[in-house]
């Protein structure tokens, strides 16, 4: 009988690619920023772009974030999703119009409060037509992917439709808080007051959405749901129940992003939520498919490349979010940050 | 003869195929049963609608894929036709390169769309062609230089397919049971029978071998893959021969409309139609394209009137007047199209054929 072979373990230091790997992703944003400058060459342009790039992206965020948590959780691709930023940011509005003496008041805490009211009711209203949404037309069509695209499709149409009849089908225009107009400058650069507004709310946003999933029981039943949805269930969770939660949760948001999105174009109209799907499509299957982190740093990505191609070849924005797409996915077929594995 | 005409596809239905039949036979004779303009736009509107919805179902109904990128083949084949027509002059040569040249860019840039999209998800592909067909849909509206812009181009087609062209002065006198010998004549004819050409080589295709293979996919992707079928493969030239097929509509469309433009061929809500004319007459049945794209193009043309005078009706009343107004007609199919996904997915022809 022969002796046991020699135990030896080879410690090979990891490559610098195989160390960088993970943290790629992360370092996409701020390579990207730096990409822009040089291309733009110029400090305070360069700044103005990179705020209202990163406001841009933390709004898409907030609209995308709902989608990517029920892709990643239920296994259900929602195409409606659009109609919640459409509501929430119609009833946002509305709200917002009839507090006309808080927002005309040049004070910034009376306008915040507007603002803060118009946000809560427009959640309200979208987290509630999240849960009818998902009653009514999701439910029937588990696990079946062409009817939830068929499905949701039409949710969309018939909510789009809706609101035209409730509220008309012209564009409403109206004017932001007195508090949230104008722009300070800030090293040269003008720095609009809204775009701070929405950096702060995004990044708020993702950093309770992370607490809560990272340190809340609830949040560790949802990722585990994400990752092996059987096994919660069968660990006696019942995961439908928290699915439904996460489907009102992710409304709600986009009716948030609705209303910071509606406030950021000053004009409303029926389509605009369909329009939003197009960037929020974008973002989600680059930033992996049921991944909050990814969704949070594909919207950074999409909302800066907009701004600085769109700075420096007008034409051309639309297509650099394709582009940047197809890189990304020829790079990571799965999206960055890809969560979902077996399903 | 008919059954090979049919590729072995028949109606299995007598109800059904008579229905087909009398579809036929309508669209057959359209211009001497029904003359009149509109009449004979709408006839050949659901002529080219039936080829479209039908390159859509070969996609949703037999290979389980949903695309929205399906309306800007369709515009490419459109545009195809007419920047050619613009550049080199009216004439067959110019409608005939326009169509290839639509047809090919249509299933190049499928075939791009497929291969990074398909190869992981199939529904990577919903969304990634969601993306790339609004931006094509702006591009087109942005390029005025070169497509004429939101104005769109309007062209001309050969002479011989225009209202003024005369012919058969000798022999009929000018007319055939009342109808005008002329181009516009011809030029539906001209539509038709490539419509009819292109829906009976679809049906060749969904009826060989590689549709019995796509069919196995829609059922279940894995198991057709550990047959030892490339189910990418297989998914992809779905994807290039349904956007060929549909850029080739789109040209017919461009010859009898002789003008272009993105709220024609490109929009949203072109799309949006041709999903309902699937769903409602049957995905995975080619004569269900037929059926739901007659259905639909018809309601398009005379429920519009028909909701306008409901509202009349109900004038006075909250709400209603709103809800039923001839505009908001894209709410009822909306509604109706979530009902048959859920009560009815196999659409009209799925119920005759009695199938479950």
């Amino acid at each position: 009988m022969s002796a046991a072979p020699e135990h030896a373990p080879t410690m090979a230091q990891a490559t610098l690619a195989e160390r960088i790997g993970p943290f790629m992703p992360v370092l996409l944003v701020p390579l990207l920023a730096l990409a822009g400058f040089v291309a733009i060459m110029n400090p305070a342009s360069w700044l103005t772009l990179t705020v209202s790039g990163l406001a841009m992206g933390m709004m898409i965020f907030l609209m995308a974030s709902g989608l990517t948590l029920v892709f990643g959780l239920m296994d259900v691709i929602n195409f409606g999703h659009g109609a919640f930023v459409s509501v929430g940011a119609f009833v946002g509005i509305t709200v917002l119009m009839g507090l006309g003496h808080l927002t005309e008041a040049p004070s910034l805490m009376l306008n915040l409060g507007a603002v803060l009211l118009a946000v809560i009711g427009a959640m309200l209203a979208t987290g509630a037509m999240g849960w009818a949404f998902e009653k009514i037309i999701v439910a029937p069509v588990y696990g079946h992917h062409l009817k939830q695209i068929l499905v949701t499709m039409g949710g969309l149409i018939v909510v789009e439709q809706l609101i035209i009849v409730l509220w008309g089908p012209e564009e409403i225009y109206f004017n932001r808080p007195e508090a949230l107009k104008g722009a300070i400058t800030f090293a040269g650069a003008a720095i609009e007051k809204y775009r701070l507004v929405a950096v702060v709310v995004g990044l708020a946003v993702f950093a309770a959405m992370r607490w809560v999933l990272r340190r809340t029981k609830i949040g560790l039943i949802v990722r585990a749901g994400v990752e092996n949805g059987e096994m919660v269930e069968a660990l006696g969770y019942r995961l439908k129940l928290v699915f439904v939660g996460v489907f009102i949760a992710g409304s709600a948001l986009a009716g948030l992003g609705g209303v910071m999105w509606a406030l950021y174009q000053e004009v409303i109209t029926a389509h605009m939520g369909n329009h939003a799907m197009i960037l929020i499509f974008i973002v989600v299957i680059i930033g992996g498919l049921g991944s909050v982190e990814g969704c949070f740093i594909g919207a950074l990505l999409v909302g800066l490349m907009q701004n600085y191609i769109a700075f420096i070849e007008p034409k051309a924005a639309l297509i650099s979010n394709i582009a940047l797409m197809v890189t990304i996915l020829m790079w990571r077929p799965m999206g960055m940050i890809p969560v979902v594995k077996a399903k | 003869m008919i059954r090979s005409l049919l590729s072995g596809d028949m109606p299995r239905s007598l109800p059904l195929a008579l229905i087909l039949g009398g579809i036929l036979l309508c669209l057959a004779l359209a211009p001497f049963l029904f003359p009149g303009v509109r009449t004979v736009d709408t006839a050949a509107r659901i002529c080219i609608f039936i080829v479209l919805v039908a390159s859509y179902d070969l996609l949703l109904g037999y290979g389980g894929i949903v695309s929205f990128a399906h309306t800007m083949f369709f515009g490419i084949g459109a545009y195809g036709v007419a920047l050619t027509s613009t550049h080199m002059g009216r004439g067959f040569d110019a409608i005939a390169i326009g169509a290839l040249a639509g047809a090919t860019l249509a299933a190049a840039l499928a075939l791009l769309i497929g291969l990074f999209s398909l190869r992981v998800r199939a529904i990577f592909f919903a969304m990634i062609t969601l993306a790339v067909a609004s931006a094509v849909a702006v591009l087109v509206s942005q390029l005025s230089g070169l497509t004429g812009g939101e104005d769109g181009l309007t062209f001309k087609t050969p002479r011989t397919l225009g209202p003024a062209f005369k012919f058969g002065k000798e022999v009929f006198d000018g007319t055939l049971f009342g109808v005008k010998l002329n181009g516009k004549l011809l030029a539906y004819y001209f539509v038709f029978t490539g419509a009819l050409v292109l829906f009976l080589a679809l049906l060749r295709v969904v009826n060989s071998p590689f549709g019995r293979v796509l069919q196995a996919i829609r059922e279940n992707d894995f198991r057709a893959e550990s047959i030892g079928y490339r189910v990418v493969y297989y998914r992809v030239a779905a994807t290039c021969l349904s956007a060929a097929i549909a850029a080739l509509a789109g040209s017919l469309y461009a010859v009898w409309l002789r003008y272009v433009g993105p709220d024609t061929v490109l929009s949203m809500e072109l799309m949006v139609d041709i999903l309902l004319m699937v769903v409602i007459g049957g995905m995975g049945t080619l004569y269900g394209a037929m059926i739901g794209a007659t259905l639909f193009v018809l309601a398009q043309n005379y429920l519009q009137n028909l909701m306008g005078a409901a509202s009349g009706l109900v004038e006075g009343l909250p709400l209603l007047p709103e809800l039923l107004s001839a505009d908001r007609w894209l709410l009822w199919l909306g509604v109706l199209f979530i009902l048959s996904v859920y009560f009815f997915p196999t659409g009209v022809v799925g119920r005759l054929r009695g199938d479950r």
